[in-house]
């Protein structure tokens, strides 16, 4: 079929569940491949980088990324998929906005290489052997990608046209972009793919929160029986949902847990774990008297970091941890 | 000596009254410090003091009506609150907590301002710059 349009998918320091949120638009995808050509999807199918780098420039209709940058063969391999691509989508909260494996940007890269390579307790290497990025032995020389200081989001390496949210995207959410793509009736360049709107304004537990929202207390997920059907936040237990933008199907809500904000901000926040942070020092309802109540209160978050940079560090205005 | 840089955001009705005062009074203090007047201190988003390290400043000082005295109310109240939340994330993004700096100062402690200006530029000088960010890709 010569007049079909070609797509790509590729990934890069993502989990995989990426891949299977493909496969997870179920029948759907049938229709896709009536309307498109696959042309280089290595995880689902036998490609090489050649088939890439032999087609024209532009090539693609769309390249379909998930995954952050964390080493020198992704920016090669995004760069080559940019040249090559009309347009390209950031699949995924990784690809959107450096995702959990983002987190590592808490560590410096030696620490990370010291931990995996030495010192974590099922590791004996006591010839100590650590990746090198180029070796030679026998006459063979072989060759591994550089690990960088530090995670990228896509859009920190190329220019991104659009943005498919989400840890992983749900279905509806993918089989919307591709069936936008397809009848070409895509939003404006750099949106990302679901509503601006907040999770809250979406959530069935909103109406169960109080006109004035305040709280005494913060629990941790794990030390309590959650109520499945009151607001989270009013129980005291962190919800990411007044900072993160909807378009999941509130799935983590009506499984019992709370948001952990993988759709990332809305539209026009610089920093989503900020944003969150501003939204709960508002409801703690603690005087300045009452500071110490207060500083033992915030004891139930022992990692703010961690909590309200779960899917964001790397595009946040934070970035990483300093360290020079 | 190293010489900081200090973003300082002063609500409108106290302490950039008071910072007034001490200009009109002819204080002297430290230079370092660049006042950005709002409203009221329960108006500093976190994200500006985040975007104020991100863009090269070495302290930031926060300055609001002491508690009780906001004029609307309860608005340093959340800045306490926010300003608490900070001291826990700053440490684990690598900037030491003691570069965040919030003080009450009303409209009539023009020698506060000062005072507080030149310790806080004292401390930063012995802390040195801000770590840097890496880049590389
Ligand atoms: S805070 Fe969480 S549980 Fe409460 S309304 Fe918002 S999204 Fe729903
Ligand atoms: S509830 Fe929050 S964490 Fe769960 S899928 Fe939706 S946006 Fe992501
Ligand atoms: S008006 Fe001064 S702190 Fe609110």
């Amino acid at each position: 079929m010569p007049d079909k349009p070609w797509v790509a998918f590729y990934w890069c320091a993502s989990c995989g569940g990426c891949e299977e949120a493909v496969v997870d638009i179920g029948e759907k995808i049938l229709e896709v491949v009536q309307a498109v050509n696959i042309g280089f999807w290595p995880v689902a199918m036998d490609f090489k980088r050649e088939d890439v780098e032999k087609k024209p420039e532009g090539f693609f209709v769309a390249s379909f990324i998930n995954g952050g940058v964390r080493t020198s063969e992704q920016e090669d391999m995004v760069k080559l998929l940019r040249r090559k691509s009309k347009l390209i989508f950031a699949f995924g909260s990784c690809s959107h906005l450096g995702g959990i494996p983002g987190l590592a940007n808490l560590y410096s890269r030696n620490e990370i290489l010291n931990y995996v390579y030495k010192e974590s307790p099922s590791t004996d290497n006591s010839q100590n052997i650590f990746p090198l990025t180029s070796f030679e032995d026998n006459g063979y020389a072989l060759h591994l990608p550089e690990f960088y200081d530090r995670v990228y989001s896509l859009d920190q390496v190329i220019p991104v046209d659009y943005y498919i949210p989400g840890c992983a995207p749900p279905p509806d959410i993918v089989t919307g972009a591709l069936e936008a793509l397809i009848e070409g009736n895509l939003p404006e360049k750099g949106s990302v793919l679901s509503p601006n709107k907040a999770l809250c304004s979406t959530c069935p537990l909103n109406e169960t929160k109080p006109e004035k929202l305040l709280i005494r207390q913060l629990k941790r997920p794990h030390e309590v029986q959650a109520d499945p059907d009151k607001c989270f936040l009013t129980q005291g237990l962190l919800c990411m949902g007044p900072a993160t933008r909807t378009g999941c199907g509130e799935r983590c809500i009506k499984a019992g847990m709370p948001c952990r904000g993988c759709f990332g901000p809305l539209d026009n926040v610089l920093d989503q774990g900020l944003s969150m942070l501003s939204a709960l020092a508002s409801i703690l309802d603690f005087s300045p008297e009452e500071l110490s109540k207060l500083e033992e209160t915030l004891e139930a978050c022992p990692d703010p970091a961690g909590t309200l940079y779960r899917f964001s560090l790397p595009a946040s205005i934070v970035k990483e941890k300093r360290r020079k | 000596m190293y010489e900081p840089k200090i973003i300082a955001f002063f609500c409108n009705w106290c302490t950039y009254t008071a910072a007034d005062l001490a200009g009109v009074s002819r204080m002297q203090y430290a230079p370092n410090v660049r006042i950005v007047r709002v409203m009221c201190s329960g108006r500093v988003d976190p994200e500006l003091v985040i975007k104020a390290f991100d863009l090269g400043a070495d302290g930031v000082l926060i300055g609001g009506c002491h508690p009780g005295d906001c004029h609307y109310q309860n608005g340093n109240h959340k800045t306490l609150r926010r300003y608490l939340l900070l001291k826990k994330l700053l440490p684990q993004v690598g900037i030491e907590p003691e570069r965040l700096r919030l003080e009450w100062i009303s409209a009539s402690e023009g020698e506060k301002v000062r005072r507080v200006c030149n310790e806080f530029t004292e401390e930063l000088k012995k802390m040195g710059p801000l770590k840097k960010e890496v880049k590389n890709a």
